[in-house]
């Protein structure tokens, strides 16, 4: 009796497996055999979703709106209005802070006209000298965190000021000032909003369910309907995809704040303000400062992304870089895009750990003196611009800006070396890339392709059944559903097939990785540190590396797929191996039992929950990769999301794309997700 | 007792609790009013509901110190924070200086916490993000009072609670007893006439515990307020309070001094938490000392009536003749033999043994 409930989970694997097979054997394929491919009936539903956006911009509520120009009124949609002069503000912002930065008339424009500035020369808003810039990002980070942090500043805009990537950095730059703030103010404030209404969390848990799990690609066209091409719609989409997780980490922080610190605050006399203001968001400040990192992220990453939608900077540069395979300076740029990221991380982070010192008595010069030594470092810089000016005379002026492109630069080197791999290793590659083509991944894909549907509803469905219960089978049918009736099942087995093998391979390098670190306290803090450093990575520059050894292929972006997913593997690995409490391993030694059998007996069952979690992480990862891989020429979901940029009613499209990739991630999520709880809960770990 | 002197005490009356009853559940109101105030918590559990606190009243008069005493569950903390509204109780009345403190308004309660109450937590609820310092004048800052002014009695607070020098340690730098004179600190820092201890000791080891216990009994002699502490320990409790009220399941078992509740346990309950205190480390000599006899004589010894029984018991035995009492005023008031003595300390425990080897 005993021994069959223990392995009814086997016996009940067994039973879905030889079915699933005998399923896919038996049913014929053939378009019109439902059994094997159901009906596209929800085809209609891309052109749906894009005549109701027409709709609601161009018809819905029509207002008189005041045109300047023709001096009457005229009749608009107040929808259109209202997105057009969102984005018309994003402009404004972006535009002044990048003026600020590099310099240009525009901003003067907006309080005078075209006329003026044209006719007095001085009016143009003057570029600040990139010494200066770099000047005040070294004496800020002394300010917030001291020798390191000026240190890391001074290589950074040095970096990217010698290197000569000033202006399209300061032009991302620009865009991130805006697009991070306003992302993590949206964040913050839905995040209190959900914690204190229970409703609010209902409502935004599967929103951000899905906004976390589709692609950045599919934002795209329904962005560019609603705001237009450029800047301020790259911004628009980066605060899209970069709010979320800034609400799931607030909500998180607010939650485990411990009641008493509540308490505490309310016996204190804190109105409901106070209490939020200096007592719930500091505490919960750990959590919520991990969501500020990641919006940083998220913006750097969406630059690469939001370059195809008019953002300039760095992404776009990227972008052609790679495209016209210059893997040099797309090497350069890409480093450009880390430093500037690590340095905004590290910056937030000291200045939410800033400390003030109550007690010394200050004179002026004292609380002032970061102040005074901007200000002189303005007029050394200014000072020095001015020296260059008349000593490069005909140059450029390398200490008022370095223009794109005109600084030092490695590319022949990469471009060497890069042609140096190719031919010593031209054959070992090429054999690998075609062993890997040809005697894996194809056959994989026609194993794929070659499922019917109800085979395919049928093991899926069941391994959530069996594994997370009967609610889990419930949700992921839905999931399926919708992609079986859409138009792109096949493309979805695509995608699946090329995101699980780099799940399979990424799940075990990082598992064996990190057991191997767990076993050593300091092995698990470099691994860890190793992670952060990595994760800082937008996802674009690991496809760098990889195709300047594998070309433009597949394997190209499956490699790049494990590298970005190995990060989550090995992280939750060596978290999960180092809570194990200590007295188990004690207990475990006192037995006199070997590393190995420890390793297998304890460490790993009690572990194996918090891994899996890790898995599922690693499954949304390569999701990532492998649809930013239609951007180096695949076949799958990526591609058509891809090509419905170009399509001006792409918007329904995309979506509608967007969605089936959320949710082939939302599927996996389910049943991981609430199996590893429920058994986290058996185990008492939580 | 006469009606004049009653008036006055009520004036003196600092806390005063008229039935409060907290039912915990989501139709708790409804069940509670359906049970016409007889709540038994067995009835109310078949119901749904848990019942915290049941039919709680007394007072507390301007500089007592009252300890609610109880083992987890029994409702002590849940009463403590229907006092100071952290809970909303589900019936009864509360008063806080005779003002009814659940029909204050949000504004009203704010001004209150910030003028008249302060509290003590078990597990400190300090904010991990400010330092020694910030976290003592919190609720000064709160209060609106400028940074300079809090600051410096901040300062005062810490030289109060003996941590100069740590001013500027974060909590997390602190132990456990150094955390809990911060939270001492901060909940002292606006000098409230209230103070409220949600046990405060009992996440600290056994002898930082004694040595907290002690500057708790100086810190309360300095400032003299009126006190409501809560602690599972019984030793505790008999060591620091005025009053101690032992609850179970949510009743008040009894309200009375240590020595009464010693002396005379109401309940089984209580009587189970007396059997095994050290009698001589409770009792004072005035409640076992003898009357007079006027045909004894006494020996040149004289103790006084408030001494605890154990620091003078050594002194008592060495007698031979009965040991003179007296009071303040150093009037003689009764008499003590140390065989009578011997017989409180160790009366029935002894005599049991003695049976025992006898048979």
């Amino acid at each position: 009796m005993n021994i069959s409930i223990k392995n009814s989970k086997a016996l009940q694997f067994a039973i879905l497996l030889i079915t699933f097979f005998l399923l896919n054997t038996l049913v014929t394929p053939s378009e019109s055999n439902y059994l094997w491919r159901l009906p596209p009936l929800l085809s209609a539903l891309p052109t749906l979703i894009n005549d109701s956006i027409q709709f609601v911009m161009f018809d819905w509520m029509p207002i008189q709106v005041y045109d300047p120009f023709i001096e009457e009124f005229e009749e608009k949609a107040l929808f259109r209005e209202i997105t057009r002069s969102i984005s018309n503000g994003f402009l404004f912002v972006i535009t002044f802070v990048r003026e600020i930065f590099l310099g240009g008339p525009k901003t003067i424009v907006v309080f005078t006209s075209w006329d003026f500035v044209r006719e007095n020369s001085w009016a143009t808003w003057p570029a600040l000298p990139w010494t200066v810039v770099s000047g005040w990002a070294i004496i800020l980070g002394f300010k917030l965190q001291g020798i390191k942090l000026a240190l890391l500043a001074a290589l950074s805009t040095t970096y990217i000021g010698v290197f000569g990537q000033w202006e399209p950095s300061m032009q991302t730059l620009s865009f991130v000032l805006i697009a991070a703030p306003v992302s993590v103010l949206l964040g913050l404030t839905l995040g209190i909003w959900a914690y204190k209404k229970k409703l609010i969390e209902t409502v935004l848990n599967p929103l951000l369910n899905i906004a976390q799990t589709m692609p950045h690609y599919s934002y795209l066209v329904p962005i560019i309907v609603l705001f237009g091409v450029g800047d301020q719609a790259a911004a628009i989409a980066t605060i899209f995809f970069a709010t979320p997780p800034m609400v799931r980490l607030t909500l998180l922080g607010l939650k485990n704040i411990p009641p008493e610190i509540i308490d505490a605050g309310m016996m204190n006399g804190c109105t409901q303000y106070q209490l939020l203001r200096k007592v719930q968001i500091p505490t919960a400040r750990r959590d919520i400062l991990i969501g500020v990192n990641q919006v940083v992220m998220q913006c750097l990453a969406m630059t690469v992304i939001a370059s195809f939608i008019g953002a300039q900077g760095l992404g776009s540069n990227l972008m052609i870089a790679l495209n016209s395979l210059k893997i040099g300076s797309g090497l350069e740029i890409g480093i450009c895009i880390v430093l500037i990221a690590v340095l905004l991380d590290k910056m937030s982070l000291a200045w939410a750990n800033r400390q003030i010192d109550y007690f010394s008595n200050q004179n002026f010069w004292h609380s002032h003196k970061y102040l005074i030594i901007c200000a002189i470092t303005l007029l050394i810089g200014i000072f020095f611009a001015y020296l260059g000016k008349s000593f490069f005379k005909e140059n450029f002026n390398y200490l008022y800006i370095i223009p794109h492109n005109k600084g030092i630069t490695t590319e022949p080197f990469w471009q060497a070396a890069v042609d140096w791999i190719w031919d010593t290793f031209f054959f070992s590659l090429k054999n690998f890339n075609e062993f890997l083509i040809i005697n894996i991944l194809v056959p994989m894909k026609e194993a794929y392709l070659g499922m019917s549907v109800a085979a395919t509803f049928l093991l899926v469905v069941g391994t959530a059944y069996i594994l997370s219960g009967i609610r889990s089978a419930f949700i992921i049918t839905g999931f399926l559903l919708f992609i079986a009736l859409s138009e792109y099942w096949n493309r979805a087995l695509i995608t699946a097939y090329m995101a699980s093998f780099s799940v399979i391979v990424a799940a075990v390098l990082g598992i064996t990785v990190g057991s191997l670190c767990a076993q050593n306290n300091r092995a698990s803090k470099v691994i860890l540190f190793a992670c952060d450093f990595f994760q800082t990575f937008p996802s674009f520059i690991y496809l760098i590396p990889v195709i300047m050894l594998f070309g433009i292929t597949d394997t190209s972006v499956i490699i790049a797929a494990i590298i970005y997913a190995l990060v989550p593997a090995t992280r939750y690995t060596v978290e999960g191996l180092c809570n194990v409490p200590t007295v188990l391993h004690d207990a475990g030694s006192m037995m006199g039992i070997s590393k190995m059998q420890r390793w297998l007996s304890i460490e790993l069952p009690l572990a194996f929950p918090h891994i899996m979690l890790g898995v599922n992480q690693t499954v949304v990862f390569s999701l990532f990769m492998v649809i930013i891989g239609a951007f180096i020429g695949t076949t799958d979901l990526g591609q058509l999301i891809l090509k419905a940029i170009s399509d001006s009613r792409g918007a329904g499209i995309s979506l509608t794309l967007g969605l089936c990739v959320a949710f082939i991630g939302l599927a996996v999520d389910q049943i991981i997700r609430t199996w590893a709880n429920n058994k986290k809960k058996e185990l008492g770990l939580e | 007792m006469s009606s004049e002197n009653q008036s006055a005490n009520i004036e003196d009356v600092i806390i005063k609790c008229d039935s409060v009853f907290k039912i915990f559940g989501d139709n708790a109101f409804k069940v509670f009013q359906s049970s016409n105030g007889d709540v038994d918590a067995g009835n109310f559990l078949n119901a749904g509901c848990i019942v915290g606190v049941n039919n709680a009243s007394f007072e507390i008069r301007k500089g007592e110190l009252l300890i609610l005493m109880g083992l987890s569950g029994s409702g002590k903390s849940t009463l403590l924070r229907c006092i100071s509204r952290l809970t909303e109780p589900t019936a009864g009345k509360i008063f806080i200086e005779g003002e009814d403190l659940l029909a204050m308004n949000n504004k009203e309660l704010i001004a209150l916490r910030r003028n008249k109450m302060g509290m003590v937590f078990q597990s400190f609820g300090l904010l991990p993000h400010k330092t020694v310092l910030e976290n003592i004048a919190f609720p000064l800052q709160i209060k609106g009072l400028s940074t300079k002014k809090s600051m410096q009695r901040a300062k005062e607070m810490v030289e109060l609670v003996s941590l100069s020098g740590r001013e500027n340690y974060f909590p997390r730098q602190l132990s456990g007893g150094q955390q809990q004179r911060v939270g001492i600190a901060r909940s002292l820092a606006v000098e409230p006439d209230i103070w409220f201890l949600d046990e405060p000791f009992s996440a600290l080891d056994p002898l930082i515990r004694k040595e907290m216990q002690d500057e708790f009994i100086r810190l309360r002699k300095v400032l003299n307020k009126t006190i409501l502490f809560v602690t599972h320990d019984f030793d505790e409790a008999l060591r620091l309070a005025d009053h101690i009220a032992i609850m179970k399941e949510g009743v008040i078992e009894q309200l009375d001094t240590p020595v009464n509740i010693v002396l005379n346990p109401a309940t089984d309950y209580v009587r189970k938490f007396t059997k095994e205190v050290p009698r001589e480390k409770v009792l004072t000599i005035g409640s076992i000392m003898e009357p007079i006899n006027p045909s004894e004589k006494f020996g040149d010894l004289r103790v006084p009536k408030d001494a605890i029984v154990e620091t003078v018991a050594k002194a008592i035995l060495s007698q031979d003749k009965p040991v003179a009492v007296v009071d303040k005023n150093n009037d003689i008031v009764g008499s003590l033999h140390a065989s009578h003595v011997i017989n409180m300390i160790f009366g029935d425990k002894s005599e049991k043994s003695a049976q025992d080897c006898s048979q």
